[in-house]
């Protein structure tokens, strides 16, 4: 198995390697009879369960507490973090998490509430989420909010069915059917608009990686429900006809959906409320850091414009005086309707208010300024050595390369993306946006000190030098010093192996 | 009628007498990838050119195939259903997808046959 | 400000490396009449202690379940959560990393959530589950366009025990997504026909156990009506303890098992995050929405964990996705998962013994108040009262009390001539004095 001298992967008896220590799944570890919690047995009793108690066993292991510390920690660190390291996924926004925030979301009176106690005994919280959209609104410049919404993909249904509502009563719904969408797009614009009936149509953007206004107002008709642009876009630039675009399209009768999943490049500089957007997704787990949690919970409030306003989810908040009440009943108003059972995430609600108040005004915008100001640093330390398709400009918040600079060198983005892992480094976003050939979209955030820019960059530029030195294998058999080597995702695909089983 | 058609989404037709053997390219199962899932459509179905007729899955990508002439659903590829490999293998033999009768020949002569589709790959590069 | 490291000394130097004199001309693409030339008129930023000030008083004037004998569940329930769940959620590694795209440097995530998946099948009776849905009503919602996709009939029956958040959930989607409903009307005391609603045009029925009501209900006869018909049956719950005691949806022939997790390792924290449980039959795998973890082997033939059957999901297959969810609910499916294993089968066995222990204990010291009726015949650790006086009022008047009693079925389902019942839930949180306090002080509202 030794295939090449330097993997010392089966060099100990055990299979750990000092202190990357190897975990099986607690079916393998675990008992049916023990139990790490304590708990007096309930006294004799009659039950009420009628025919209905299970008679065969579940299977479930348990573990004792140090045995479950034990098991969690060593496959936490299997894992990559922000808190470890530069983490440059772009569009996903991964910057610092303050763990006052979390403190505060832990607060008694906050995680030990229920959704459906009376609103008399939980002002503080109605409270707070009114200061949340007092905020969130100020700084998009919209007209109203729903905080309902789970995820950004949540928030994009719910922003197209506000639409589709206004559409309604308007008496259009049947006529207008298509949503305008970029190819450079999230896959979740075209999935939400097309689990809602809405039909997808692609609009190119020009040579510059923005879409022009001729375009859109090309691709317009009485057919058309909406536009979804992404602003900035995901190749990192700003739309910058993004005025006459809504206006073209409102003129059209259509209305203008922005996906927000970027807004860490503006908040605080530009408000999307001016650009003349009706609805846009905010992700409170990118922009305002509620952390993103290997893969959630996100939260995705949405803001609307006056014309949709009337058309907000339930539950929404009313001021009355001295009193903010939760609307839960849709009935007698024109709400679209309830998109999840109770009021939202409100536990990152309380984090993203942590941060905002953190950072005020000025730190808001102050820390768009730094994420942009970091992305561009990068391009200029990288612009000689690595390849953009829209040509060396300013950049938003991340930076997109393609790999034309690896040309002729034997290695892919793959292969490039899996040696930064040996390096050190969480690989930045690859193959996305789908436009560009071999994309490599990098978004450092505010967070990273010049230093640990610094020390990214002289990596990177080492590692193209060593590809263009035709030191391929240091790329195709990367990643070597992560707790596992490359997986074979297409065994895993063929025979799909979903769940645990004996033997 | 009979021999060999190809097209430019890239499928090649087996034709024998009104039985046409439909699948993909070697050109096509290239780009693809490891294919790891086919979905074929019920024997008996019938389609119209241009509909959609399987879907390809490789790790990274989806694809549909759709159908290059108009007929009914005759025999489906089986074995594909634990081997989906075989069409990165064999794509024109064991990697076959399924059988249509023909219901309209005339939309053969629209296909390209093999010189053609060769050239057709070369200004594609 | 404490979050931002870079100095205005860095700062200029990356300037002069970028090649501009200031940062305005970095946003130059954005036009000038869009710029914003002073701050916001909004607060300025602050430490951390005034943060801390400021939400600790918004948080004090909360009256919280810690503070009140509680008794309030109807879809989130208030269990004891051990220390070490949320001392191993808030590890950086598990906190602070994002969804596992790089499989080599995510095992950690990758590997408890095939763990989770596991212990989901198990636990609902099914052969697979996914890695998690936002919360349990739209792991609801997810469910009935599933069916729709497998049975290509775009229409779903919803049992009238169902909660009624799931149910307006599912008419929202629905409506806008051109697919038809019929719900049939609130059934407290689970009696319902459903099987004569069922025909050849249905796609799914959707029933809940232990329902809304906290009426246990026997699946097995409506899954015979369901696929009589070719529909499938969605089986619903929202207190997954009620599984360790109970037989699960699986042996009861349901087709899509979906649920909320929050009762297992996550807070109440006023109504989310919390997490969606979808279980179903490997028959549909690929309809199957969400992330899916498999096992695999990595080059060196070492077991190992990757995302899997992608081409299901919106970033490869777009408008033909099976859904567009993205972020799911991954931490909560960790403090689930670890609960879960801390607890094990004769934890959770016990646990839900006691759970049930404590509801039929307030149900017997209830019988004995003149006036008020439990209305199950059959039921977990969650019931319905039947009150002689508004179900709102009289919650609102135990408020003042200090008794948090439950929640009123109107509250839910307005306008439906309901007001006189509240839905009452006990957990292994409430103790013997508590319950003889909700009966006093329920004797005192009346």
């Amino acid at each position: 198995m030794l295939d090449h001298p330097e993997d010392f992967s089966f060099a100990t008896v055990s299979g750990n390697r000092g202190l990357d220590q190897e975990e099986p799944p607690i079916f393998e570890i675990g008992r049916p009879e023990t139990t790490g919690v304590d708990m007096e047995e309930p006294a004799p009793f009659a039950s009420r369960l009628g025919d209905l108690e299970r008679k065969r066993p579940i299977g479930l292991p348990g573990l004792s507490e140090p045995e479950a510390m034990r098991h969690y920690v060593r496959l936490s660190r299997m894992n990559y973090s922000i808190d470890a390291g530069l983490y440059p996924l772009g569009s996903c926004t991964m910057k610092h998490n303050p763990r006052l925030d979390e403190k505060m979301a832990r607060l008694e009176g906050f995680a030990d509430i229920h959704p459906l106690q009376p609103q008399s005994t939980a002002p503080g919280a109605l409270a707070l989420m009114e200061e949340l959209s007092r905020w969130l609104l100020a700084l998009t410049g919209m007209s109203a909010i729903a905080l309902s919404p789970k995820a950004g993909a949540h928030g994009e249904l719910c922003g197209l069915m506000a639409i589709k509502a206004a559409l309604e009563a308007r008496g259009e719904a049947d006529a207008r059917k298509t949503i305008l969408i970029p190819q450079s797009a999230h896959g979740t614009n075209p999935a939400s608009a097309a689990l809602l009936g809405f039909r997808p149509r692609a609009i190119e953007a020009g040579a510059d990686g923005v879409v022009s206004e001729e375009a859109v107002a090309a691709a317009l008709g009485p057919d058309v429900a909406a536009i979804m642009l992404t602003n900035p876009n995901t190749c990192g630039l700003f739309e910058r006809n993004v005025v006459a675009i809504a206006r073209r399209v409102r003129e059209a009768g259509g209305y203008f959906y922005c996906d927000g999943a970027n807004f860490n490049a503006i908040a605080g500089v530009a408000r999307p409320g001016d650009m003349g957007v009706d609805a846009m997704h905010l992700n409170l787990h990118k922009t305002f850091s509620t952390p993103h949690g290997g893969g959630g919970p996100g939260s995705g409030p949405v803001v609307l414009s006056q014309r949709l306003a009337p058309f907000a989810p339930v539950p929404f908040l009313l001021r009355d005086g001295e009193t903010i009440r939760l609307v839960e009943d849709a009935r007698g108003t024109q709400s679209l309707g309830r998109l999840t059972a109770f009021h939202g995430q409100f536990g990152t609600f309380v984090r993203a208010l942590a941060y905002i108040l953190s950072h005020g005004s000025d730190g808001l915008a102050q820390a768009s300024r730094d994420a942009v100001l970091s992305a561009n640093y990068l391009r200029a330390a990288l612009r000689d050595v690595m390849t953009q398709p829209y040509g060396d400009r300013a950049c938003m918040h991340e930076v997109l390369f393609d790999d034309a600079f690896l040309e002729g060198t034997g290695v892919t983005t793959l292969d490039f993306a899996k040696a930064m892992i040996d390096e050190g480094f969480h690989p930045m976003t690859i193959y996305f946006p789908l436009v560009v050939h071999g994309a490599m979209l990098i978004e450092p955030t505010e967070s990273e000190s010049k230093r640990s820019l610094d020390l990214f960059v002289t990596t990177l530029r080492a590692l193209v030098a060593s590809a263009k030195r035709g030191e391929t294998g240091r790329f195709t058999r990367a990643p070597r010093y992560a707790p596992r080597r490359r997986l074979d995702e297409t065994a895993a695909a063929r025979k799909p192996v979903l769940r645990w089983s004996a033997g | 009628m009979s021999g060999e058609r190809y097209t430019k989404d890239h499928d090649f037709l087996r034709v024998d007498g009104a039985v046409a053997t439909i699948g993909i390219t070697d050109f096509a199962q290239s780009q693809l990838g490891d294919i790891v899932f086919v979905e074929l459509p019920a024997p008996g179905k019938r389609v119209a050119r241009g509909e959609q007729l399987a879907t390809i899955e490789s790790v990274k990508a989806a694809s549909e195939v759709y159908a290059p002439i108009s007929g009914e659903v005759l025999a489906v590829n089986e074995g594909l259903v634990s081997s989906p490999d075989a069409v990165n293998k064999d794509p024109l033999g064991e990697g076959w997808l399924l059988t249509l009768r023909v219901e309209n020949p005339a939309e053969l002569d629209a296909l390209l046959d093999e010189d053609a589709y060769r050239a057709f790959l070369e200004s594609e590069g | 400000m404490r979050y931002l490291p870079l100095t205005q000394e860095d700062r200029a130097q990356m300037r002069a490396a970028i090649g501009v004199a200031d940062v305005a001309a970095l946003y130059a693409d954005v036009p000038e009449a869009l710029r914003l030339d002073a701050p916001l008129d909004l607060p300025r930023g602050k430490s951390e202690m005034l943060v801390e000030r400021l939400l600790g008083a918004m948080a004090k004037r909360n009256l919280s379940a810690a503070r009140a004998p509680f008794f309030i569940g109807a879809g989130a329930y208030r269990h004891h959560i051990p220390a070490s769940v949320d001392h191993l959620v808030q590890r950086s590694e598990f906190l602070t990393s994002y969804t596992p795209y790089q499989p080599e440097i995510s095992q950690g995530t990758l590997q408890y959530l095939f763990e989770f998946q596991t212990q989901v099948a198990m636990l609902t009776g099914m052969e697979i589950a996914n890695a998690s849905m936002y919360d349990g009503s739209t792991a609801c919602a997810e469910a009935a366009l599933m069916a729709h996709r497998i049975t290509k009939r775009p229409k779903a029956v919803l049992s009238g025990g169902l909660h009624p958040h799931y149910a307006q959930v599912l008419r929202t989607i629905s409506h806008f997504a051109g697919d038809a409903i019929v719900s049939l009307a609130p059934d407290v005391r689970a009696r319902e026909d459903i099987a004569s609603a069922i025909d050849e045009s249905v796609s799914c029925v959707i029933v809940q156990t232990p329902d809304v009501f906290g009426n246990l209900r026997d699946l097995t006869p409506i899954a015979e009506a369901c696929h009589r018909h070719g529909a499938l049956l969605i089986a619903v719950f929202t207190e997954v303890v009620s599984l360790g005691l109970l037989t699960p949806p699986g042996e009861m022939g349901a087709d899509i098992v979906v649920g909320e997790g929050q009762s297992l390792g996550n807070p109440l924290s006023f109504g989310g995050p919390y997490l969606g449980l979808l279980a179903t039959r490997q028959l549909y795998l690929r309809q199957t929405p969400g992330r899916l973890v498999g096992e695999t082997v990595d080059a060196d033939g070492r077991r190992g964990y990757v995302a899997t059957l992608s081409a299901r999901e919106q970033h490869i297959r777009r408008d033909k996705a099976t859904s567009n969810i993205c972020t799911n609910s991954n931490l909560c499916a960790l403090a689930f998962s670890i609960h879960l294993s801390l607890l094990g089968e004769a934890g959770l066995r016990r646990l839900a013994r006691v759970n049930h222990a404590s509801a039929v204990d307030l149900a017997e010291r209830l019988a004995a108040v003149p006036g008020v009726e439990t209305l199950n015949e059959r039921f977990f650790n969650e019931f319905t009262l039947r009150v002689p006086r508004d179900a709102v009022q009289l919650v609102e008047h135990m408020a003042e009390q200090g008794v948090l009693a439950g929640v009123p079925v109107s509250r839910l389902l307005p306008g439906a001539g309901l007001d006189d019942l509240l839905i009452v839930a006990c957990t292994e949180v409430d103790t013997v004095e508590d319950r003889e306090a909700f009966v006093a002080a329920l004797k005192g509202a009346l």
